[in-house]
């Protein structure tokens, strides 16, 4: 169970960019975020790492204060959720095995990162996550001689590599064509339904929430506008979330 | 109202030519410009004669074969005893007269035949002791044939025949390596390595200095006043502890110096043990986090075998390096440079573990401090701050105080002990006062400033300024233009590299960091990958530049061509300093060749 509890989130020198929002995720969710670019989809998913400090507010994920974490304790919490970006963030120069096994990081001994080794069982593993996304025979290939959706597959593998409870995914397939959107989606369905995984996703495309989601919050201005299933997104929400002059695409 | 506008921009134009044209007027004034020197007729010869001597540079010589032609002369004319000669040889080289005798200042005019062609030579008159004094040079044509207009010298008269000679020096055989030549090589070689040695131990020291100086890499790290007091505190005493404990550790080991066995047994068995504990205290993997027990008990075991370790390296390695001077022959240079590094890690040494203990101190009072920070509540934590932080800046400023007494020798505690003490003490009572007892204060942001400005600093200061300090620290010589070379290599490497960490794109970091990666493991895995390029390409070009300026680190005694080259100016042979600005030519160009082909290839 993943609460969020009064989270407030203010640049330096900005407008609240997040604005006293709460809400519960159980164990298991598939919870799409939407909402316009800028409306703080990113802020919210990063401040549940704490990639970005919160203002104000907190994060209890099982029991444990994410907010009140010290930076021990806070790498141990991040090791439990992994992170999937719109832009992928892989290394590039980096092979895509290397980019896998990343995601152990917060597991191995620090002293051998300095040998760029990992234990035997990680290499194993990371060899199975590359296969579950079908990017296997890429392993010994640089990271940006990928096309878009095989990089956003390695993105996942590496998340995957982390043991998660939760995958946060940050607009996971906007570069992407509605293809490989789709194929991408799937794979995040997957893990969802067969390891549990809980799936925090923001997302641009209704009909993309609707396929996948299990519920749907929505963000205008930094405030939390609607929190339910997808079905309830009737016309009447879809302007509150996005404004009297929006059209529906999609 | 246009026509006020227009004329007053045409005004403005007018005054800026007129005072453009008086700025470039005083330059001129300032800087002496004279063109008339340029056409003065000495000058000119000069100039002629030193770039000629330049184009010829003095790197092969040849065996040479004198032929000397002769012919018999009378000075002055005696009727008796002269002979004159009357056959010619029709294919051996011949001088001819048109007189065999004449008074001083007569002028006649010697023809010569059968000589090697196109050349030139001297045209002597050989006394009668044996004396030679030059009449004229002469060239011959394509037959070999040459005529000189001579006017015969003003000797004393003698009776006997003395004699005309013209010389001819050919060369033989084929073209040698000049003196010269050898000599450019040699410290070409010498500067080529000079360069190389600074730049492998400035990039060295620049890489991890880069990354502080990095302000993305540290604006994260904040940490709140309590912790720093503590820290600050715990890396003092750390340091001065281990600078104690050093002295007493290498007393007690110096019998190792002595002894080879001794030396080289102790380093394999504390390098045995150093591993030991180190897979023993890390697993692979750490799932669980380790007890406090078992964690200082193996940061204890790391430092201590850590410590053993080096001071173990350090004296085998010097023994060793001895020792196999000898008998190595022309390799010992190898074990000169075994003894060198020994020598490295012995004056490293104090330094090394005093730092190590600091560093182990200064964490475990910071973690202590960023506890008592979270746990207790505000108002006792701004106590602690108010107490710890005063403490923490006389302590500081102390440290300051004892600078400026090394500098400037007060020997007046008043000024150089209780005042600093009183200042960091107010300085760190403020602090304490006006910030938030528990905001996390921007340290990172604080090292990165001082690295900046202790890099700025050093950078502005020219290499060649760097080399004279460096002359009187380790006298006249290769290594002291190395280490200057070195030391400006840091500073400037050190900010490009940083800029190029600055610039480099956050979405790796970021996800690396949401991994639960620690700073380090960052680092290694987002940041380095994506620097590896402009990395190589800096170093590759500050190569290129050390190469540069090892060529003229010699004028001040920074060893390699410079200094040979600032000889030969100074004693006028310019042929000889042709070969070297030569050399330098090649080395640079090659140079510049190399860094290209190698930045294509990796970047």
């Amino acid at each position: 169970m993943l609460e969020i509890k009064n989270l407030s989130k203010r640049y330096e020198g900005g407008p609240l960019a997040l604005d006293d929002v709460s809400f519960k995720v159980p164990q298991g969710e598939f919870l799409a975020v939407i909402g316009l670019s800028g409306s703080g989809k990113s802020t919210l998913l990063r401040c549940i790492n704490r990639l970005i400090e919160p203002t104000a507010g907190d994060i209890i994920w099982n029991n444990i204060n994410v907010t009140q974490a010290s930076d021990g304790e806070l790498r141990t919490i991040r090791r439990k959720i992994g992170m999937v970006f719109q832009h992928f963030n892989l290394v590039n120069r980096s092979s895509v095995l290397t980019n896998v096994l990343s995601g152990r990081l917060g597991y191995v001994n620090p002293a051998m990162s300095f040998f760029n080794k990992f234990p035997q069982n990680d290499i194993d593993n990371a060899y199975k996550e590359m296969e579950r996304v079908g990017i296997a025979e890429k392993a010994h290939q640089r990271a940006d001689e990928l096309s878009g959706g095989q990089q956003q597959r390695v993105g996942i593998a590496r998340a995957m590599m982390q043991k998660p409870a939760i995958i946060l995914a940050d607009e996971p397939v906007a570069s992407l064509d509605p293809v490989l959107a789709h194929s991408i989606m799937q794979h995040l369905e997957k893990i969802n339904k067969e390891e549990g995984v809980t799936i925090l996703c923001s997302l641009h495309f209704l009909d993309l929430v609707h396929r996948y989601a299990d519920r749907a919050i929505a963000l205008n201005d930094g405030k939390l506008m609607f929190d339910g299933p997808p079905s309830e997104i009737d016309d009447d929400k879809f302007r509150e979330i996005y404004g009297k002059e929006a059209e529906r695409v999609g | 109202m246009n026509n006020n506008k227009s004329f007053k921009k045409s005004l403005g134009t007018g005054l800026a030519i007129a005072l453009t044209l008086f700025v470039f007027a005083y330059a001129f004034q300032v800087t002496d410009v004279d063109f008339g020197t340029t056409r003065d007729e000495v000058r000119q010869t000069s100039i002629t004669r030193v770039l000629r001597a330049l184009a010829h540079p003095d790197i092969f010589e040849y065996e040479t074969k004198e032929l000397n032609v002769e012919i018999p002369f009378y000075l002055p004319c005696s009727e008796s005893e002269m002979t004159t000669p009357d056959a010619f040889p029709a294919d051996e080289p011949f001088l001819k007269a048109s007189a065999y005798c004449g008074e001083a200042s007569d002028a006649i005019t010697i023809e010569g035949f059968n000589m090697p062609t196109y050349t030139t030579g001297p045209v002597f008159f050989i006394t009668s002791s044996g004396v030679k004094k030059q009449l004229d040079n002469f060239q011959t044509d394509a037959d070999g044939y040459f005529i000189s207009e001579i006017e015969l010298p003003n000797r004393q008269p003698v009776a006997e025949a003395q004699a005309i000679r013209a010389t001819v020096r050919t060369n033989v055989g084929a073209p040698k390596w000049s003196d010269n030549a050898i000599a450019t090589w040699d410290k070409i070689i010498e500067t080529i390595f000079i360069a190389l040695l600074a730049t492998f131990i400035g990039t060295l020291i620049a890489i991890p200095t880069s990354f502080v100086a990095a302000r993305n890499l540290m604006v994260e790290n904040r940490s709140p006043l309590t912790s720093i007091a503590f820290s600050i505190i715990g890396w003092i005493i750390g340091v001065w502890t281990g600078l104690q404990a050093a002295q007493r550790l290498v007393a007690l080991f110096a019998p190792v110096n002595e002894n080879l066995l001794l030396g080289l047994g102790g380093l394999i068995l504390s390098i045995g043990l150093l591993y030991g504990i180190l897979r023993w205290s890390m697993p692979t993997e750490d799932i669980e986090k380790p007890s406090l027990g078992i964690r200082i008990l193996s940061s204890l075991g790391i430092a201590l075998f850590g410590i053993a370790t080096l001071i173990f390296f350090g004296a085998s390695f010097r023994t060793l390096g001895a020792t196999l001077i000898e008998p190595l022959g022309i390799f010992g240079f190898l074990g000169n440079f075994i003894f060198q590094i020994g020598e490295i890690i012995v004056m490293l040494t104090p330094g090394l573990i005093a730092v190590v203990v600091g560093a182990i101190l200064g964490n475990i009072l910071s973690k202590l401090g960023q506890r008592t920070s979270d746990n207790m509540p505000a108002g006792q934590v701004r106590l602690i701050n108010i107490i710890l932080a005063s403490l923490a800046g006389a302590v500081l400023f102390v440290l300051l105080g004892s600078v400026v007494e090394w500098f400037y020798q007060l020997s007046n505690p008043i000024k150089t002990l209780y005042w600093p003490a009183g200042v960091g003490a107010a300085l760190g009572l403020v602090l304490a006062l006006l910030s938030p007892a528990k905001n996390a204060l921007p340290t990172g942001m604080i090292f990165y400033s001082i690295t900046r400005t202790i890099l700025n600093g050093t950078r502005s200061v020219e290499p060649l300024v760097m080399a004279i300090v460096a002359v009187i620290w380790v006298g006249i010589g290769p290594f002291a233009g190395s280490l200057a070379l070195a030391l400006h290599t840091v500073a400037a490497l050190a900010k490009l590299y940083s800029e190029q960490v600055e610039s480099i794109s956050a979405g790796p970091i970021e996800a690396v960091q949401a991994t639960g990666a620690n700073q380090l493991q960052t680092i290694i895995y987002a940041v380095v990958p994506q620097i590896i390029p402009p990395y190589i390409s800096f170093t590759m070009y500050r190569w290129d530049i050390n190469v540069r300026m090892s060529t003229i680190i010699g004028f001040v005694g920074g060893g390699g061509i410079g200094f040979l080259l600032s000889q030969n100016i100074n004693l006028l042979d310019y042929r000889a300093a042709s070969a070297q600005m030569l050399a330098i030519a090649v080395v640079v160009a090659s140079m510049d060749y190399i860094s290209s082909v190698i930045r294509e290839k990796y970047v």
